[in-house]
C-alpha cells in the first residue's frame, strides 16, 4: 500500500488540502476523496469528456490527470460554474432549450462550454462543434446542445 | 429553412408546452445523485474477475490468495448462487431457466464469452479489489469460439450449450444446437404472390454487433443486511425487474428486496438486465458492509447487452404498378451466449409499414460467444428495415419510381392487417410519408457529385404495460405526484404535465417524485416507448382520483349532493348556485380541517397503445478518395401522436437518428479470431460526435391515438429504425453499388466501390 501524499490546491477558489495515493486520479480524488460527486466517469481513459474540468486555465479530463499534479494548481469543477445568486447562464441555455436528456454527460459540456465562451464569446456553429467533439452525448444527438451554446452566447452578452 | 415543425391537431392548456423539467436545475449543476455516486457507511468497492476467453471450459478457481489478500473482505464465484446448491429435482420445471439466468451472472463451468464473470472481490478500495481479483487462479481450457450466425448454424460449429435444443416452430428438437429457436410468420400464399408480381428482387444482409453506447457505466451498491433485508441502489430502467431478477436469482423474498433506482445516465434497453446487483448483494451478505460494484467502460461494451448483429435474405415481389405482392424473409439474429434475440420483434416490425397480402418470414434465434444481446431502442426493427427498405429503394430505382410515392401506394393504415395478426387501429403513416413529400428537405433538388440521398420508413409497435402513480394534494394548492418510472428523457415533466392538465392546475403545481420500488405500486421498464403513455396514463387516473375526491369533500362542505357538483379547469362549482364555487387552491386550504388530506392512487395496465411511424430523409456525400461519408441534411417525420413536450420529443426523435448514424456509419463490435473484442473503448468505437453531424430537423406529427385520453403514442423508438437503410441507401445512389453489410464506414464503402 502506497503512502499518501498531501497536496494543496485550490477548487472553485476555495484553498483545499487533501491526501491521496500517487496513483489516483484527479477524476478519483474530487469524487472518492472530496465527495465532489458532480464531475462524471464516463470512461475512464480520456475519450467521453464526461469528467471534463477546468485545470489551470485549460479544459482537462480529469480521470487522465494524476491527484498529485494538482499541487498549487486552480480548478474549476461543475460545482464552481452556479453562483449563490444563480444559475450561470450556460446553464440557464442547456435547461431552457432541453439540451440534456439523462444528463451524465451535461456536467462534462457544460464546463468546457463555459470555458469556449469565456474566451470566444461569438463562437459559430462550426467551431462549438469542433470545440465540442471531445465530449460525447449519446442522447440528444447535439442538436439541442448546439443551439444552447448559441442560446448562451446571447444570454451571456445580455 | 425548415428544423422543428409540430403539426398539431387539438391544443391543451399544460400538455404540448415546452416546459422546464423539475430535474434539470439538480442536472446543471452536478447534484443529481447517480449510482456511481452512493455513499454508504463503511461501503467497500467490489471488482469482477472476467473470463479473458470468449469460449473456455471452467476447469478450476482458486480464490485462496485473493480471501487472505490485505483489504479483502469477501470473494465470490457461481457456487455462492443458490443455484450451485440446489437439485434438479428441487427445481423441477425451473431448473434450466434458473441454470441460464444464474450462469449469466457468473460463470460456473463454462465461459462464454470474453468478459463473462467468474469471481469477484470486495475490498477497501478500488484499486486493492482490483489487485485482489488478479490473484484469482482460473484452470481454462479454451474452446473454440463460434461468434457469427452463419458460423454457429453451421452443422460443426462448436456448441454453446450441450443441453440446448432447438424450439423448432414450437417442437423442440432432439439434437443439441446453437439455434435456440425457428419461429415464423405466414400470410396469404407466398407462391401465387410471386406469381402476381411483375418484378422479384431478392438481396442478403448482414449487419455487426452494436451497443447503446449510453454514457454512463453499469453500477449496483447493495447492503444484505442481518436480518434479511436486501437494499440496493443502481441505474437501471426497470428497478421492479430488478427486484424481480435479483430475488429470483438469490431465492430471496421479493418483498424482502427494496430497489432505488438513482439517476440514470442513459439506457436506451441495455439497462433492464441485471447484470451487478446479484454480485454486489453476495458480496454484501459474505462481507456484512454495503458494497459497489463499477463496470469499467471496457466491461461495459465487453460484458453488457449489445444489440444483435445479423444475417437477412428479404425477396420481395411487386408488380409494375408498384404494390407489392408478396415477401419471403428470413431473419437470423444473435443471441449472444444466452438464448433470447430479438428475432421475433424484427420479424413482426420487418414488413408492418406495409400492406402485404402474401409473406413468408422465417426467423432465427442463434447462440454466439458474445455477451448476450439486450435491448436497444425498437429491438430488432432497425436491422430488419434496413434490409427490406433497401429491397424497396433498389426495386423503386429499378422501376424509375419515387420513393415516397411508392410507400404511399403500399402504406399501411386503419384496417390492414400485420402479418403476424393484429389489425391496425387509427395510425399515421400515410401523413408521415405526406409531411415528408412535402417537407422542403424533400422538394430540394440534391446536387454535385458523389451525393446521393436516401429515404426509409420505420416502425414500432409502442407498449402499454404497468404503471403506477399516486398523487398527494398540499395544503398550498400544490400536488406531490410519486411515480416508479425513471426518468431518462424528461419524463418528469411529460407524467406531471398530464396531472397537471387533467386537474386543471399548472405545471408547476405538480411535484413529480421517482421513489424505489417499497413506495409505488408495480412499475414497468421505463422503455419501449411506453413510459409517456403508460405512466401518463396512470397519472391521469389518479388525477381523476383526486378530482373525485376533491368532489365528494367539497360536496360534504357546502352539504349538497355529489351531483349538484361539477369540476371544471381547477374550478368546483355548483351546478345551480353560482355562489357556492372555490378553485382546487381553495379548497386544498382546507382539506385538513374538513376529513383530512386527499391522495389519488392508480395501478394501470392500458391496452390502447397506438403504434409508432416514421419516415426519414437523408442527403450523404461519399469522398471517392477515402471512401468517407458525411451527413450533410438530415430531416425526420414520426407520428407521435400528441407530443406532450415538444421539445422532449424532438430530442428522442434527434437522438435516435444519430444512434442510427452510428450503426449505420461507423458502430461495430470488431473481434479477433479468438473472439476478443479489439475496440472496446470510446477511442475505437466510434460513437458520432458533435463534429460529425449536422443539426437534425424534425417534423412531428400528431395523429392522435385514439387509445389514450390526450393521444400519446409513444417517441422513442421509431427514430432509430429508419436511419440504417435511409443511409445505406443514400450511399448507394452516391456511389452507385448497393449497400448491403453494416458499417459502411470508409474500408467498406472504398470495397463497394
Amino acid at each position: 500500500m502506497p503512502g499518501l501524499v498531501h497536496v494543496s490546491t485550490t477548487i472553485n477558489g476555495n484553498p483545499t488540502d487533501f491526501l491521496c495515493e500517487p496513483r489516483q486520479s484527479l477524476l478519483e480524488v474530487l469524487r472518492d476523496v472530496l465527495g465532489m460527486t458532480g464531475t462524471k466517469e464516463g470512461c475512464n481513459d480520456g475519450n467521453c469528456g464526461a469528467c471534463t474540468v477546468v485545470f489551470d486555465g485549460r479544459i482537462v479530463t480529469s480521470c487522465l490527470v494524476l491527484g498529485v499534479e494538482a499541487q498549487d494548481k486552480e480548478i474549476t469543477t461543475i460545482e464552481g460554474v452556479a453562483t449563490p445568486e444563480g444559475l450561470h447562464p450556460v446553464q440557464q441555455a442547456f435547461l431552457e432549450n432541453a439540451a440534456l436528456q439523462c444528463g451524465i454527460c451535461t456536467p462534462g459540456f457544460i464546463v468546457a462550454t463555459k470555458a469556449l465562451l469565456d474566451r470566444e464569446p461569438d463562437a459559430d456553429e462550426g467551431r462549438i462543434r469542433h470545440w465540442l467533439a471531445g465530449n460525447l452525448c449519446r442522447c440528444t444527438g447535439y442538436d439541442k446542445i448546439v443551439r444552447a451554446v448559441l442560446d448562451a452566447e446571447d444570454k451571456m452578452k445580455a | 429553412m425548415a428544423s422543428n415543425i409540430v403539426l398539431s391537431e387539438v391544443e391543451y392548456n399544460v400538455v404540448g408546452k415546452r416546459h422546464l423539467r423539475p430535474d434539470g436545475v439538480d442536472k446543471v449543476t452536478g447534484r443529481a445523485q447517480y449510482g456511481a455516486d452512493v455513499q454508504l457507511t463503511g461501503l467497500l468497492q467490489g471488482k469482477v474477475l472476467r473470463s479473458p476467453h470468449a469460449h473456455a471450459l471452467i476447469k478450476s478457481i482458486d480464490t485462496s490468495a485473493a480471501e487472505t489478500y490485505p483489504g479483502v473482505h469477501a470473494v465470490v464465484t457461481a457456487a455462492d448462487l443458490p443455484f450451485a446448491s440446489l437439485s434438479r429435482e428441487e427445481l423441477g420445471g425451473e431448473y434450466q431457466r434458473l441454470k441460464l439466468a444464474s450462469n449469466h451472472v457468473l460463470a460456473s463451468d463454462k465461459a462464454l464469452f470474453k468478459g463473462h464473470p467468474i469471481a469477484a472481490v470486495a475490498a477497501e478500495s478500488q484499486h486493492v479489489a482490483e489487485e485482489a481479483a488478479r490473484l484469482i487462479r482460473v484452470e481454462y481450457e479454451v474452446l473454440p469460439p463460434a461468434m457469427t450466425v452463419r458460423q454457429a448454424m453451421e452443422s460443426d460449429a462448436p456448441l454453446l450449450h450441450e443441453d440446448l435444443f432447438t424450439s423448432e416452430l414450437g417442437e423442440l428438437s432432439d439434437k443439441p444446437s446453437n439455434v435456440a429457436s425457428h419461429m415464423a410468420f405466414e400470410t396469404g400464399d407466398l407462391d401465387e404472390g410471386l406469381k402476381q408480381a411483375d418484378v422479384a428482387l431478392e438481396r442478403e444482409f448482414e449487419t455487426a454487433s452494436v451497443h447503446q453506447g449510453y454514457i454512463e457505466p453499469h453500477n449496483s451498491t447493495a447492503f444484505w443486511n442481518t436480518d434479511g433485508q436486501l437494499n440496493i441502489w443502481c441505474s437501471t430502467q426497470g428497478p421492479f425487474v430488478v427486484r424481480t431478477s435479483v430475488a429470483d436469482i438469490l431465492r430471496h423474498p421479493v418483498s424482502r428486496v427494496k430497489v432505488t433506482p438513482m439517476e440514470i445516465g442513459g439506457g436506451f434497453g441495455g439497462k433492464i438486465t441485471a447484470y451487478l446487483e446479484p454480485i454486489a448483494a453476495l458480496l454484501s451478505r459474505k462481507s456484512g458492509r454495503p458494497v459497489k460494484v463499477l463496470m469499467t467502460r471496457t466491461e461495459v461494451f465487453e460484458a453488457s447487452g449489445p444489440a444483435p448483429g445479423t444475417w437477412m435474405k428479404v425477396k420481395l415481389g411487386v408488380t409494375s404498378e408498384g404494390k407489392i405482392t408478396a415477401a419471403d424473409i428470413f431473419l437470423a439474429f444473435e443471441a449472444g451466449a444466452f438464448p433470447g434475440s430479438p428475432v421475433m420483434q424484427g420479424a413482426a416490425c420487418a414488413l408492418a409499414c406495409y400492406d402485404v397480402p402474401n409473406a413468408r418470414i422465417n426467423g432465427y434465434d442463434v447462440v454466439v460467444n458474445k455477451p448476450k444481446t439486450a435491448a436497444y431502442r425498437a429491438p430488432g426493427s432497425p436491422q430488419a428495415a434496413f434490409a427490406v427498405e433497401s429491397v424497396i429503394d433498389e426495386i423503386c430505382e429499378q422501376m424509375g419510381m419515387d420513393p415516397v410515392e411508392f410507400r404511399l401506394r403500399n402504406a399501411s393504415r386503419e384496417g390492414v392487417r400485420r402479418v403476424e395478426g393484429p389489425i391496425f387501429r387509427r395510425i399515421g403513416l400515410v401523413e408521415c410519408l405526406e409531411a415528408a413529400r412535402n417537407h422542403d428537405h424533400y422538394k430540394a433538388p440534391l446536387e454535385g457529385p458523389n451525393r446521393g440521398r436516401g429515404v426509409a420508413a420505420g416502425f414500432w409497435f409502442n407498449r402499454g404495460f404497468q404503471s403506477a402513480v399516486n398523487i398527494s394534494v398540499n395544503p398550498d394548492g400544490t400536488v406531490n405526484l410519486i411515480e416508479g418510472s425513471v426518468d431518462i428523457g424528461g419524463s418528469r415533466a411529460s407524467i406531471a404535465q398530464q396531472a397537471a392538465e387533467t386537474l386543471g392546475i399548472a405545471y408547476e403545481d405538480v411535484k413529480p417524485t421517482v421513489v424505489d420500488t417499497d413506495s409505488i405500486g408495480y412499475t414497468m421498464v421505463t422503455g419501449g416507448s411506453r413510459t409517456t403513455f403508460a405512466t401518463g396514463w396512470a397519472a391521469i387516473e389518479a388525477a381523476e382520483d383526486v378530482k373525485t375526491q376533491m368532489v365528494e369533500r367539497v360536496a360534504r362542505i357546502w352539504d349538497t349532493p355529489v351531483e349538484d357538483v361539477q369540476y371544471i379547469d381547477g374550478i368546483l362549482s355548483h351546478k345551480s348556485d353560482p355562489e357556492l364555487r372555490m378553485s382546487f387552491r381553495e379548497l386544498a386550504r382546507q382539506l385538513l380541517g374538513t376529513g383530512g388530506g386527499i391522495t389519488g392512487a392508480s395501478n394501470v395496465d392500458p391496452s390502447g397503445e397506438g403504434n409508432g411511424f416514421g419516415v426519414h430523409i437523408v442527403d450523404v456525400e461519399v469522398d471517392p478518395d477515402t471512401g468517407k461519408t458525411t451527413i450533410l441534411r438530415y430531416t425526420a417525420v414520426q407520428d407521435a401522436g400528441k407530443a406532450i413536450h415538444p421539445s422532449y420529443v424532438e430530442g428522442q426523435m434527434q437522438g435516435g437518428v444519430v444512434q442510427g448514424i452510428g450503426w449505420a456509419l461507423n458502430e461495430e463490435y470488431f473481434f479477433n479470431d479468438q473472439g476478443h473484442m479489439m475496440n472496446s473503448s470510446f477511442l475505437d468505437y466510434r460513437m458520432p460526435t458533435a463534429l460529425d453531424l449536422p443539426m437534425i430537423d424534425t417534423v412531428i406529427v400528431e395523429v392522435a391515438n385514439p387509445g389514450h385520453p390526450y393521444g400519446v403514442r409513444g417517441v422513442g423508438e421509431v427514430p432509430i429504425v429508419p436511419p440504417l437503410a435511409a443511409i445505406g441507401s443514400a450511399i448507394s445512389h452516391a456511389v452507385g453499388r448497393r449497400i448491403d453489410r453494416l458499417p459502411a464506414n470508409p474500408g467498406a464503402v472504398l470495397e463497394a466501390m
